[in-house]
């Protein structure tokens, strides 16, 4: 009795690890795992393998890191890449904005002094003042619903010039007719708004335009329904809340006391994969638009950027990279992480001023259109 | 979860292989033991896979060895509840209408000879008889993704003139993606999941001696070295495991004809190659790459 605990534990050892490396395992497949060995009977390790990955369903681009896991957990063998990894650097945290900030001790200390906190790590606080392009952001905002990117719904809804006839309804007029066709009614599938999810970089390369970025995400969290928008720096910051105020200045000063990384380095890699995993923020890109505004100067590896922004390209709907550095005609993308990533954008555009960012934005209609 | 160790009389995954390949299919370990796990445990399997690696062949062999007649739903942008479902048959409710009325009978119009019936219904009242293949999953919209998602774990669905119907016993489900974007968490958690590779060179060569007729080996071989040089080229189409086959066919066809080998390979490109731009982007070398295959 004690034995087969011990080995059901060694196998939940297994998934535990599994979760630990960033593999998302939910109880009902460790359930179904080990009724899959139960079922295979003793046997070989094979099996037992590829009773794991049937029933714990890896993505297949992490096969191999799964595989390497699991050798590390059943075989014993050591997982040099993995561990290095992990030690390296603090991994990123998604940060949350509800009532308590990011950083309890940064959260304290912005209460006890006020606004003004700075700590050794450079994370700062930061005030904001209702600025320029108040012009350019009100005539977006009217615009804007009308031509919000629309996707078809899964319901219908009956209307007067339609795709195609509402049957259920014609027949049921009929039958209070005495069988009579009266009308020809006609239905169309419900439009959506797809969701606009907005990352914005707040690292000290985009420094003088935090502001105006953040100015417009309020803009926007306010003219469409359906809006998600966190800062990136060297950590991910969801402020999505503070933005749906309904005065500017109270928005941006509530939103900056979230945001715990103004203008300090940049690890937009580290901060995408942070947010893919939260499977709750990854699930908000699904059929959305992605909205990243940013230089795209990546101090860490290039290649997690990429890779990232590959993952996105296969969840969201459109992605839509907007850089200052496009203001030049000429631009062509240099920086390594910027390049590798450039397949997988559907749009890498000018984001140079308020002014082209909120076109950009009033164009994606133009797309879903067609 | 009702969990069965025998399944019309398979009881391993070896077994379950043995039973493919007699209907003319060759699977491999992995494809095998998640087959055998998903019927097991009684949960849906879930095969992905790059195009033409036979996701939907897998689960028309599967059901072969079943015994079961296959209910095929392809799903596409837009689909929806009467498509998936079920749906009242409108004209026929009205005739039985007019026709009781004129000799004054009343009549039931919910009966089941006005219900049309669509592969998820059909499923669910006869599971025992049918499979269900909800092929390539990714190009349906999400709202249809959680109302699967919904089907699948109560398998019970309900008509508001009949009520909730629901299988007396967990139907078996397949489920396919190309992979042409992430399916939600919660549905691949919901299944057994199994990554279709392309084919080992000597298992397509395999599969190439067992589906095409006639083919001789040197051909075969000749075929899958040619086809696994092109997956590795960047093209807008990777050749899947038909096209290698219908090319091994093609050429034997052309040098039967009295076509000379090589030259029967190139001019049968078209088969294997469907994409202008990919024609052209490996016109240059076909020569080469011919050449290397066949030594």
């Amino acid at each position: 009795m004690t034995e087969t605990t011990a080995t059901i534990a060694h196998f939940l050892g297994f998934t535990a690890l599994l979760r630990r490396s960033g593999f998302a395992v939910a109880p009902e497949q460790s359930m179904a795992w080990l009724t899959a060995i139960e079922l295979l009977g003793p046997g070989e390790i094979g099996d037992i393998r590829r009773a794991a990955r049937a029933t714990l369903a890896p993505p297949p681009e992490r096969f191999g890191d799964f595989d390497a896991l699991f050798d590390a957990h059943f075989l014993g063998s050591i997982v040099p890449g993995l561990e290095g990894e992990q030690s390296d650097e603090e991994p990123l945290r998604a940060a949350e904005d509800g009532a308590i900030g990011p950083e309890p001790e940064f959260g304290d200390e912005t209460h006890d002094s006020g606004a003004e906190a700075a700590s050794a790590e450079r994370l700062l606080a930061r005030r904001f003042s209702a600025g320029e392009d108040t012009q350019t952001l009100r005539r977006f905002a009217r615009a804007l619903p009308s031509r919000v990117p629309r996707r078809r719904g899964y319901r219908w809804r009956s209307a007067r010039t339609g795709t195609g006839a509402d049957a259920r309804r014609m027949f049921r007029d009929a039958m209070r007719h005495a069988g009579e066709f009266v009308k020809l009614r006609r239905r169309r599938r419900r439009l959506r708004q797809r969701r606009i999810v907005v990352l914005i970089d707040v690292s000290g390369s985009m420094k003088e335009r935090t502001q105006a970025h953040l100015a417009f995400a309020h803009a926007l969290a306010r003219a469409a329904d359906a809006v998600e928008v966190f800062t990136m720096g060297t950590r991910l910051t969801r402020i999505t809340r503070p933005l749906r105020l309904k005065s500017r200045e109270q928005a941006l000063a509530t939103a900056s006391l979230l945001v715990a990384d103004w203008d300090g380095g940049t690890r937009i890699g580290d901060a995408l994969n942070a947010f893919l995993a939260v499977p709750r923020f990854a699930a908000l890109v699904h059929g959305a638009v992605l909205l990243v505004l940013s230089d795209g100067l990546e101090r860490g590896d290039p290649t997690a950027m990429a890779d990232a922004v590959a993952r996105f390209s296969r969840i969201a709907w459109r992605i839509v990279w907007l850089t200052p550095l496009a203001a030049d005609p000429g631009f062509e993308p240099r920086t390594a992480g910027l390049v590798a990533a450039r397949p997988y954008l559907d749009e890498l555009g000018d984001g140079g001023s308020i002014e082209k960012i909120c076109a950009h934005v009033l164009d994606l209609a133009e797309v879903s259109a067609a | 979860m009702a969990v069965r160790q025998t399944i019309v009389g398979i009881s391993s995954p070896r077994e379950l292989e043995e039973a493919l390949r007699a209907a003319y299919y060759l699977a491999d370990d992995e494809l095998s033991t998640a087959a055998y796990l998903a019927l097991a445990l009684g949960k849906p399997l879930l095969l992905e896979g790059a195009p033409g690696v036979g996701k939907t062949e897998a689960a028309k062999a599967i059901a072969g060895v079943l015994g079961r007649s296959l209910l095929r739903l392809q799903c596409y942008e837009g689909v929806d509840a009467a498509a998936a479902l079920y749906e009242w048959n409108f004209p026929r409710q009205m005739l039985a209408l007019r026709q009781a009325g004129a000799y004054g009978d009343t009549i039931d119009i919910y009966r089941d000879e006005f219900l049309i019936e669509r592969p998820m219904l059909a499923c669910l009242r006869r599971p025992h008889e049918t499979m269900l293949l909800i092929d390539e999953i990714d190009r349906s919209d999400h709202e249809f993704e959680a109302f699967l998602l919904e089907f699948l774990s109560d398998f019970q669905i309900s008509i508001p003139e009949r009520g909730a119907i629901k299988a007396y016993e967990r139907p078996v489900v397949i489920l396919t993606s190309n992979r042409t974007r992430e399916l939600h968490e919660a549905l691949r958690r919901r299944c057994v999941y199994h990554w279709i590779e392309y084919p080992s060179a000597e298992r397509e060569m395999r599969i190439i001696m067992m589906r095409a007729s006639g083919v001789s080996e040197r051909a075969a071989r000749a075929v899958v070295a040619a086809v696994g040089r092109l997956r590795r080229e960047p093209l807008a189409k990777l050749p899947g495991i038909a096209e290698a086959v219908e090319w091994a066919e093609a050429a034997t066809l052309l040098n039967e004809q009295g076509e000379r080998w090589p030259e029967a390979f190139r001019r049968s490109l078209g088969v294997v190659l469907k994409d202008e731009d990919d024609l052209v982007h490996i016109a240059p070398r076909i020569e080469a790459i011919l050449a290397e295959a066949q030594a």
